[in-house]
């Protein structure tokens, strides 16, 4: 039981850190579906960090790790940010591409990295067996991991800065009327960045979680397996708000967790049902979730439309 | 000259090329970057593909490898942009694709049937998935982005279960089909003799042409696709016209799954894959088929080229030094080309501004700089 809240906690902490950066993204009229590609980043950038960065301070190993996986979603955001916002190309186009890319390009690039520590390593696996027990605290059974309380901290401040800041209601307001906003002296194309930006650095953070969650080493060739856009089927359940997000996260974290620790519970491993099935499950849910949900959505009413000036 | 230029067609060649020298370009310097030694040889490896074989009839059964290889790449494409018509981005391709992959093998090893009930089959299984994605859109506005990724997982799992039932002993790979089922194999008709008895050249090639100018003429020259293109242009406008909107939604789904399916077919009915019950991730056919689909210009005709140029990198990429490179590399390159490929739109606009002002006679000197690049 307190394996199954374990893997709950730490799994609805990655989809609530990668839903709100969908979230801000979304609300500055932008839609990421690039998020899946900057978890996988974010993620690289991390376990580079947690591979060649020796420290016996677990603060300071936290706080690198962190740092990276932040940098390295942000610069990777970027190119959604080029893209769909100086040059209005097809956000839907350049989300797909950098999901391709991000595992294309990280597969390649430690490949290159085992290859050249060992010229008979070809595979795309980064381990981090020592660095990992740096985040986590051991309360008897109870594995409790930083990236829980990092998760609590950016979902305050998230709200905070949506709903009590000056950027944070601008940035609302590009997302529902551009021309509108612009009208009142806001620059869309910065505030649009700064969305983008945002969710970067959240996405980021939310695959270094990923991959922390529960192995100690990552075949980069697999990507995150749907995380991204899971967290995306979050968000649209919370209804775009920041605490509906996290109630919602907790629930799909459970059904995640489900397919990891089933075999611990008697009665579900009784049922003899193949793991395929609870491997299936969180998709299924959001499947369902989703159309419950999205048939009267709250999404901000220009998210997906490139910002032209001159247009009525 | 001036007017040719100012085709959209031409445009969009000239983009597309653009996109694809650019993605090389992109992709030599990372191989720079990795190891500046062989980075030169590598891109010059993988661009010759077949053609590292140095004895010509060698070569030529490669070269069937890859246009193998091409025909479900080409009908994964085709399925891309026939959604994409109808502004639907219809990313659940790999799902209806891996379905289709699933209902075809277990047809042929479990149930023993005949080559053509076995693609029937497939078809009947992708267009089933496609439609899934459209009625969950129409009915619920579901986004069709994220309702196809869920699905992508869902059907992945559910193939590695169902095909786990048709696997070898002692392999995570399903059965070989011409020791279960030859039946199942599609027919060679011939073809096989003219790329030096390669026998993955079936029928399939020419099914997939033919579907291609299918998919063309229904597209432009047909009631229907005259209806699936303006919803497409403007769903609103076009259910004011009176035309279905939701049911043309999911009719392009059903059409867009039904060709993803049939592609998978066409490619596991050769017997040159078998399926890993394994798998961690669905097939990159349906992704590739994004790529494809957008650097042929969204034409059912560019897509036979692109599809082709797509494949011959992807299986050139396996011709590169492991010492020093993976063969991921081509996918590198190829998901370049279609981040690339979303500035096409951009691309064009700028184009078509230098063409405008070479008009006007004050912008003479601008003109004159502006051509030069050009030519």
């Amino acid at each position: 039981m307190t394996l199954l809240i374990q893997y709950t906690l730490i799994f609805a902490s990655v989809l609530i850190l990668v839903a709100l950066g969908g979230c801000i993204s979304e609300h500055s009229g932008v839609i990421n579906l690039g998020l899946e590609g900057i978890m996988v980043i974010g993620a690289l950038g991390g376990a580079l960090v947690m591979k060649f960065f020796k420290t016996d301070s677990s603060f300071l190993m936290i706080l690198l790790v962190v740092l990276a996986a932040i940098v390295m979603g942000m610069l990777f955001s970027a190119l959604l940010g080029v893209a769909c916002i100086n040059f209005k190309a097809d956000q839907t186009i350049i989300g797909t591409a950098m999901n391709m890319l991000s595992v294309a390009g990280a597969t390649v690039f430690v490949k290159a990295i085992n290859t050249a520590a060992d010229p008979n390593d070809v595979s795309s696996t980064i381990q981090y067996n020592g660095p990992k027990k740096m985040f986590i605290e051991r309360i008897g059974n109870f594995e409790f991991n930083w990236f829980m309380v990092i998760t609590l901290v950016v979902l305050g401040l998230v709200c905070l800065f949506l709903y009590k800041t000056k950027y944070g209601l601008r940035l609302q307001a590009c997302g529902e009327h551009p021309q509108a906003a612009d009208s009142v002296g806001i620059n869309v194309y910065k505030m649009r960045w700064m969305g983008v930006l945002m969710s970067g650095a959240l996405g980021g953070l939310g695959g270094i979680c990923y991959i922390l969650a529960g192995v100690s080493e990552w075949k980069f060739e697999t990507g995150v397996a749907g995380f991204g856009f899971l967290a995306l089927a979050v968000m649209i359940f919370g209804q775009w708000k920041p605490y509906r997000i996290a109630l919602v996260a907790l629930l799909f974290g459970m059904f995640r967790a489900l397919s990891n620790v089933y075999i611990g519970f008697d009665f579900l491993y009784n049922l003899k049902i193949p793991s395929s099935v609870y491997n299936m499950m969180p998709y299924i849910v959001s499947l369902i979730v989703l159309a419950l949900s999205s048939k009267h959505s709250h999404a901000p009413k220009a998210e997906g439309i490139p910002y032209d000036k001159g247009q009525r | 000259m001036k007017k040719l230029l100012k085709n959209d067609g031409v445009q969009t060649f000239l983009a597309s090329l653009l996109c694809i020298i650019l993605g090389m370009l992109i992709g030599y310097i990372v191989l720079l970057f990795i190891n500046p030694a062989g980075a030169g040889k590598a891109i010059m490896d993988i661009m010759r593909n077949f053609f590292n074989f140095s004895n010509p009839l060698m070569q030529l059964k490669r070269f069937g490898n890859t246009v193998a290889k091409t025909m479900p790449l080409l009908l994964c494409s085709l399925s891309i942009l026939f959604s994409y018509k109808v502004g639907l981005f219809n990313i659940g391709v790999a799902g209806q694709y891996c379905i289709g992959v699933c209902a075809s093998l277990y047809a042929a090893l479990a149930w023993h049937w005949n080559w053509f009930f076995c693609m029937t089959f497939a078809i009947v299984a992708g267009a089933f998935a496609g439609m899934l994605v459209g009625l969950l859109k129409s009915l619920f506005n579901v986004n069709e982005v994220i309702s196809g990724i869920m699905l992508n997982w869902i059907i992945l799992y559910f193939t590695n279960m169902t095909l786990n039932k048709v696997k070898e002993v002692a392999s995570p790979y399903t059965l070989y089909i011409d020791q279960v089922n030859p039946g199942a194999f599609l027919p060679n008709a011939g073809l096989d003799k003219l790329f030096n008895n390669n026998q993955y050249i079936t029928i399939a090639v020419p099914i997939a042409l033919v579907v291609t100018i299918a998919v063309y003429v229904v597209l432009n020259k047909t009631k229907l696709g005259y209806e699936l293109r303006a919803t497409g242009l403007n769903a609103k406008a076009a259910k004011y016209c009176g035309m279905a909107e939701k049911k043309n939604m999911i009719l392009s789904l059903v059409i867009s799954g039904a060709l993803a399916g049939l592609g998978a077919s066409l490619l596991y009915q050769t017997g040159y894959m078998r399926w890993e019950c394994t798998s961690a991730s669905v097939p990159a056919m349906g992704f590739n088929g994004i790529a494809t689909a957008f650097l042929g210009g969204l034409n059912p005709i560019g897509a036979i080229f692109s599809s082709y140029f797509i494949q011959h990198i992807t299986d050139g990429g396996s011709y590169v030094d492991k010492s020093m490179y993976c063969s991921q590399i081509s996918d590198l390159i190829s998901s370049i080309i279609i981040y690339l490929c979303g500035f096409v739109f951009f691309m064009k606009y700028a184009f078509n501004k230098v063409l405008n002002k070479k008009k006007e006679p004050v912008n003479n000197a601008n003109a004159k700089t502006d051509k030069g690049g050009e030519n």
